[in-house]
């Protein structure tokens, strides 16, 4: 197929191209009655809600940390690991993503609130809600515009033209996904309004020594702070094990002569000078390389959660001129079919800070993440009724679609996959 | 930015702990750790727990407060502003002290009568129980016993108008100063009273003191010809006035009209929104974040307009003080409800829950 057949084929099947702009504007009206019916419930169950979940996060992050003093013996470093990866990623989806979304500012509260709330990720908060809430989430999936679609170093469109540096994308998405938090900071950056000189040198300067902030503070944290204080904490308890067993051993052996006492304390101190080093070096790197791996289990945690949302075969891509003149219920339908959710469990939810309601959370982005689950049956009725798709699927399945685009579309030509049709009731889509 | 607690008095050597050990807990702060084990212990904002309520009568009551650092104080008459959570939602009020300042047992309480259809004072009347937290902001106002204390003092209270006064008061008793005060108070019923046995014991208490109770379903209410009689040498004293509107601006008129206005003071702690309903012409308001359009009428706030439209918007006291609720004014006058005055040039902060929009105006929330 030519580029122009494909573009011809897709826009056959523009899920839009079926509702006439009377039925756009009323489809439009019926999710505004959603959301509004949500927010005039919204109360103490929610306020509760993200109260206790950032105090089981922090009560976690600091269980983490204390197992991670203790990151020599093997067990700790794993059962550490794993706690303060939790807390990391709670930290960064259900909590911080979901708070600079403005969700909770309902709440009037100082703290739980998007213009004064950041969180443990390279991006600084503002530059973040720039390029999020505002770029994808009013450009979402249009091509050229969402800065998202590929974070302008992959090709995972076919309508994106290909060039030969994607070739080594397969390699860069591992890397991404390692590292996701500093992508997704350098991302914020909007490489091409600083080419193109819509960004002032200032507000470069400005955006750049945040991230350096930012990073500043996660490293200092992560591989000084905690880690230093672990091989503190062990230096001082091996030094004590030690001064004890010299304490044990000449009071053992008896009387002994000055001057043979007098060199063995200097070889006990130098022993347990020694054995305090030791420790602490050894405790310092084994909680550095917990730290790190936290944060690597994080940065893919999140990485794979965020790639599922909009990058699965189901999900529709636009060009500019499909969305000219778009009205609020165009708005809303190409949120509808440009996110994809993923199935999963209520714990799979929390902890992908219920991104896996990604088409709720498109609708909505302002809506207490907590709600989506309940609206989705809503939001099914609305797509049944219109004739619109409900994109989603298992999270392996999603996560297997998004991997094989970025494989395919490395190399040059590549087709649309294809797209379900409209969502016919919950007998097709067992969850 | 939503208003927060006032910064509390915090011991420089704690300050400097938690900072030195701040990098353990970036982008947090230590304070948010600790908040979980109390939530007095915060040094970000100052916090309280109310420690008793007491029903004063059958709509007011006392809610005794012990504020989680030491209190800094305040002069007697000032008001606090106040932080709570209603239905998962901080509201902040501010309501006079009732207590005088250097209490023994640290404690500071306010004296809110249930206003029915209000938000907060049903909450703190009816809902509140010992233990639960609030948030204590900024003391303010100027209605204060002046320092030192003049010789005469009058002091004219109707209603719930008593509170500022009965920080007075209890600080006179406690300071043993009571020497020459005349007080007129007024309320509907005996029932209505508010402090009534505590006014009687400071009555007992001080032969300096002299209570003039007014029950105004039996005998009407106090005018200003009646000053005469009540206290023949009011001219003559440091008056106090708190109470209705009404009263306050006969009573002012009375003072000016009889050349003595600089021995008054009067605390106009209802804030005269919607006073004058029908001297704005109200407009359109554009929310230009939230691309959200509102109508307000002549003696609507913006940010109650803004509201019923289902705007999401910061707000704080809500009657203009603590300037929470700014919005930069990109287009349109306003005016300020409480003066009347209209106002407005393109990029002022505007209060939203003072001003009124005055024909269609835009605004950056």
């Amino acid at each position: 197929m030519t580029q122009t057949q494909i573009a011809a084929s897709t826009e056959a099947h523009s899920p839009l191209s079926h509702l006439s702009s009377e039925q756009l504007d009323e489809l439009g009206r019926e999710l505004d009655a959603i959301k509004d019916r949500v927010f005039a419930e919204l109360g103490t169950r929610d306020r509760r809600y993200i109260e206790s979940m950032i105090a089981m996060q922090r009560r976690l992050a600091v269980m983490g940390r204390v197992l991670l003093l203790a990151s020599r013996y093997r067990p700790a470093w794993v059962a550490g690991t794993a706690t303060l990866s939790l807390a990391k990623i709670l930290e960064n989806m259900e909590i911080g993503h979901n708070v600079l979304h403005g969700q909770w500012d309902w709440m009037n509260d100082p703290q739980i609130n998007s213009s004064t709330w950041d969180w443990d990720t390279a991006s600084t908060a503002e530059a973040w809600k720039h390029s999020h809430n505002y770029v994808h989430h009013t450009f979402t999936n249009i091509l050229g515009k969402d800065k998202d679609l590929g974070y302008e170093i992959m090709r995972i469109d076919p309508r994106q033209k290909w060039h030969p540096v994607y070739l080594l994308q397969p390699l860069y998405n591992l890397v991404l996904a390692a590292f996701f938090e500093w992508g997704v900071a350098l991302h914020d950056l909007d490489f091409e309004a600083i080419r193109t000189g819509k960004k002032s040198k200032a507000q470069v300067k400005r955006e750049l020594a945040g991230i350096r902030e930012k990073a500043k503070s996660q490293i200092v944290k992560d591989y000084i702070a905690w880690p230093l204080l672990s091989g503190l904490a062990m230096a001082a308890l091996d030094a004590a094990i030690e001064v004890g067993r010299g304490r044990g051993g000449s009071g053992g052996s008896g009387r002994k002569r000055r001057g043979l006492l007098s060199r063995r304390r200097r070889g006990g101190l130098t022993n347990v000078l020694r054995t305090a080093l030791d420790s602490a070096t050894g405790a310092y790197r084994s909680t550095a390389s917990a730290d790190a791996t936290a944060n690597i289990v994080r940065n893919v945690w999140a990485y794979a959660i965020i790639f599922c949302g909009h990058f699965p075969d189901q999900t529709y891509t636009f060009s500019p001129e499909e969305v000219e003149d778009e009205s609020r219920g165009g708005w809303y339908v190409r949120q509808l079919v440009g996110a994809a959710n993923i199935e999963g469990s209520p714990l799979f939810h929390v902890a992908s800070g219920n991104l896996g309601y990604q088409v709720e959370h498109h609708l909505f982005p302002d809506m207490p993440s907590t709600r989506y689950a309940e609206i989705a049956p809503q939001v099914k009725d609305v797509c049944e009724r219109y004739g619109l798709p409900y994109n989603s699927g298992p999270f392996g399945r999603q996560l297997g679609m998004v991997q094989r685009t970025i494989l395919r579309l490395a190399f040059p030509g590549g087709s649309q996959r294809p797209k379900p049709g409209p969502y016919r009731g919950a007998t097709e889509h067992p969850a | 930015m939503a208003e927060r607690g006032a910064t509390p008095q915090v011991s420089p050597a704690r300050r400097r702990a938690l900072h030195a050990v701040r990098a353990f807990f970036s982008p947090l702060l230590p304070d948010d750790y600790l908040e979980l084990i109390n939530p007095l212990w915060s040094t970000r904002e100052l916090r309280g727990r109310i420690e008793r309520i007491d029903e004063e009568t059958a709509d007011t009551v006392t809610v005794l407060i012990r504020p989680g650092y030491e209190w800094t104080g305040h002069r007697p008459g000032q008001y606090l502003r106040i932080g709570v959570v209603i239905d998962g939602v901080h509201h902040w009020r501010a309501y006079s002290l009732t207590s005088e300042p250097g209490r023994p047992d640290g404690c500071i309480s306010i004296t809110p009568k249930l206003v029915d259809s209000g938000k907060v004072s049903p909450y703190l009347v009816r809902q509140a129980r010992p233990g639960d937290v609030v948030r204590l902001g900024g003391v303010e106002g100027t209605f204060v016993l002046p320092e030192p204390v003049p010789a005469k003092l009058l002091f004219i209270s109707a209603g719930s108008g008593i509170t500022p006064i009965m920080s007075m008061l209890r600080s006179l008793h406690r300071g043993d100063a009571a020497r020459d005060v005349a007080h007129i108070h007024s309320a509907r019923t005996f029932d209505d009273v508010i402090f009534a046995d505590r006014l009687r014991e400071i009555d007992e208490a001080h032969a300096g003191y002299r209570l003039r109770l007014r029950i105004t379903g039996e005998e009407g209410r106090i005018a200003p010809a009646d000053l005469d009689e009540l206290c023949p040498d009011w001219r003559t004293r440091h008056a106090f006035l708190s109470g209705p509107g009404e009263m306050l601006d006969a009573m002012s008129e009375h003072w000016k009209g009889e050349g003595v206005a600089e021995m008054l003071r009067v605390e106009r702690f209802q804030p005269m929104i919607g006073g004058d309903p029908g001297g704005g012409e109200g407009g359109s308001v554009r929310f230009v974040k939230s691309g959200l359009q509102a109508e307000c009428d002549g003696a609507t706030p913006i940010l109650v307009g803004g509201e019923e439209a289902g705007a999401v918007l910061p707000f704080g006291c809500r009657m203009g003080i603590c300037h929470t609720c700014v919005g930069k004014l990109c287009a349109g006058e306003v005016r300020d409800l409480r003066t009347g005055e209209v106002h407005g040039n393109e990029g002022e902060m505007i209060r939203t829950c003072v001003n009124a929009p005055e024909g269609p105006i835009e605004i950056a929330l």
